[in-house]
């Protein structure tokens, strides 16, 4: 395990430095990485490393919401809690969704895709048609609607979130098989004799790879987003859980009298965290292609 | 017993707007070992011919009549579980570009025992890497290099790469589809010399597809030529070059520059290959032949058999 952990390290730090060497879209994914990886560490740590229990009310007298001071940096909202500590561990839900819903994405999204493209015929145009309608739907009223369907919870919200998405990987998917399908190595591979099975998830799946890696990413960012949204409008997990989401909600209705902090801190939060991971699934998708390796 | 037998074999395109004969009543034999060069223009259907061998004809084309057999199993009654064993076992393919010819995310060596595996499960992996080692080792490549991706290796290496992969297995036919198109001329001859040798060392015949004569009748045992997706002669090579009996293999063999004749001007064959959608009644290659009469234009003339083992599909040439 320790062996393993080392060889993960010394594989790690020459990747990132090559990474460096690789123009912009290098710095990007490092940019990104330095972002999303700070967020998530920060709100694994927050519990222990909160100044006040995030949850407790009117830690600060009244009156509340007071403004960013030296006992409490980020000011306090309406309830007296203190918002940098609301801050610190408020990312919790939305990352457990958003990699949830990335992972139930990549569950349906990438196997129904690669089935779909390489059947052909009337089970890609049926499949291809039950997307499509998915697709044209609003995505954040298609969620909302799925999730006030479903009721609260991170596991509902994540799959409301995918619903949304799978269509994006599908569509990825099935048109990357579309062309890798009749690429030259796959002519091959069937002239030497390999079987469907073989091609599809040896020769056309790491090909898809890359591309889905994208997706995902830039679906992570989105996830972060929409389950902000979903937050926002009420359909988050209970109130008594930190949530930006829940901040953003209650905070717009002291903007008006002045109290600009409750939203901004909250807010910037979820900017930085959707802005790491797009960073990350733009720089990618440039990089992630080992013919662009030289 | 001839190793490959091909019969009256026909192959359509069924398009939108008809069907286009790709391979029109074609026969021939191959001995064990043999190398043939089979020659035609663009479009001529040789590459469809090739595919067709192991019944790899990409749709909408099918194979709608004649029979084929290799090594005495007949591969148009084999089942597709049959065909995929036959296929880089019995009969492997090397396709014309190697730049896309393997997969750019797997490194060489999963190519390798992934295709070795694929018939012969009982196959470790060291020892498949083993035998992956040695294949690289006879078409020159440095087997250290066995771990790389494809993109770190040049288009002639890779080309190598797919002959390796392709002889691994030991099949008791290769056919390669204009494997040096890609390549520039001082690589095409090394691959060329390169698949000779190879020939000679694992014992199997050859089908070497090109549209380039010159490059063929020096190396080849056998040519064949097709025209419009028609037969037009086969023979050995040394004969078909010092005694070319079909009008068009005479004009390809005129047209092949000549350092001796260099003052000469280089002969053409006038006009161009037929619209196959609708190819010309008789003879396909009437419209262009120098000695074409009435009787051409009319019908089609038969394989026929002038000298042994020279076969032309003429009605000029007497039996």
């Amino acid at each position: 395990m320790i062996k393993t952990r080392k060889a993960i390290l010394t594989r790690l730090i020459p990747s990132l430095t090559s990474l460096a060497k690789r123009g912009s879209a290098g710095w990007m994914v490092i940019i990104g990485l330095f972002i999303s990886v700070t967020i998530i560490s920060m709100t694994i740590l927050g519990p222990w490393i909160s100044p006040h229990d995030p949850t407790a009310k009117l830690v600060n007298p009244p009156p509340n919401p007071s403004p960013p001071s030296l006992d409490f940096p980020m000011g306090t909202n309406l309830l007296g809690q203190d918002m940098l500590s609301r801050v610190l561990s408020g990312g919790s839900i939305m990352l457990q969704v958003a990699f949830l819903s990335v992972l139930f994405c990549f569950i349906i999204g990438v196997p129904i895709g690669l089935l779909s493209s390489y059947a052909g015929g009337i089970v890609d145009k049926t499949f291809t048609l039950v997307m499509d309608s998915f697709y044209a739907f609003p995505g954040l009223v298609l969620a909302i609607a799925i999730a006030a369907m479903m009721g609260r919870g991170v596991v509902n919200m994540a799959l409301s979130i995918a619903v949304v998405y799978v269509p994006s990987y599908f569509r990825i998917v099935r048109s990357q098989v579309l062309t890798i399908r009749e690429l030259p190595y796959t002519e091959a591979a069937r002239a030497a004799g390999a079987k469907g099975r073989t091609i599809l998830l040896h020769y056309v799946l790491p090909n898809v790879v890359p591309s889905i890696v994208v997706v995902a990413t830039v679906n992570f960012a989105d996830a972060i987003l929409t389950a902000a949204g979903l937050t926002f409008v009420g359909l988050g997990v209970g109130i008594d859980v930190p949530d930006w989401g829940w901040d953003l909600t209650k905070g717009r209705a002291l903007l008006p009298s002045g109290a600009w902090w409750v939203i901004t801190f909250p807010g910037l939060m979820i900017v930085l965290l959707a802005l790491g991971f797009t960073f990350i699934g733009e720089g990618l998708s440039e990089l992630l292609n080992p013919r662009l390796e030289q | 017993m001839p190793l490959l037998e091909v019969n009256s074999l026909t192959v359509d395109y069924q398009t939108r707007r008809g069907s286009i004969r790709a391979v029109d009543d074609m026969s021939f034999t191959l001995k064990k070992g043999e190398m043939m060069g089979l020659v035609g223009e663009s479009g001529s259907g040789k590459s469809t011919l090739g595919l067709s061998i192991v019944r790899l004809v990409p749709s909408p084309g099918i194979i709608v009549a004649g029979h084929l057999e290799i090594d005495g199993i007949s591969l148009l009654d084999a089942s597709e579980e049959e065909m995929r064993s036959i296929r880089g076992k019995k009969a492997a393919f090397v396709f014309q570009d190697p730049m896309t010819s393997l997969s750019p995310v797997k490194r060489i060596s999963a190519h390798f025992v992934e295709l070795i595996r694929a018939h012969e499960p009982r196959i470790g992996k060291e020892q498949a890497l083993l035998r992956a080692k040695a294949t690289l080792m006879d078409v020159g490549i440095l087997p250290e290099r066995i771990d790389d991706y494809p993109h770190q290796f040049s288009g002639g290496m890779r080309q190598r790469i797919m002959i390796a992969l392709a002889i691994t297995l030991n099949p008791a036919l290769l056919i390669a589809d204009e494997p040096t198109t890609a390549l520039d001329v001082i690589v095409q001859s090394k691959i060329l010399d390169l698949m000779k040798g190879l020939r000679e060392k694992y014992k199997m015949a050859l089908i070497l597809i090109t549209h380039d004569l010159s490059i063929v009748l020096e190396r080849c045992d056998k040519i064949l030529v097709m025209y419009a997706g028609s037969f037009v002669e086969y023979a050995d090579s040394m004969e078909l070059h010092t005694n070319p009996m079909h009008p068009y293999t005479q004009g390809l063999l005129r047209s092949i520059p000549n350092v001796e004749l260099a003052d000469q001007k280089l002969e053409a064959i006038s006009g161009s290959p037929p619209d196959m959608l609708s190819p010309p009644d008789g003879c396909r290659f009437q419209p262009r032949c120098v000695n074409a009469q009435e009787r051409c234009r009319m019908e089609r003339p038969p394989i026929l058999e002038p000298e042994p083992g020279h076969f032309v599909r003429c009605f000029e040439v007497k039996e």
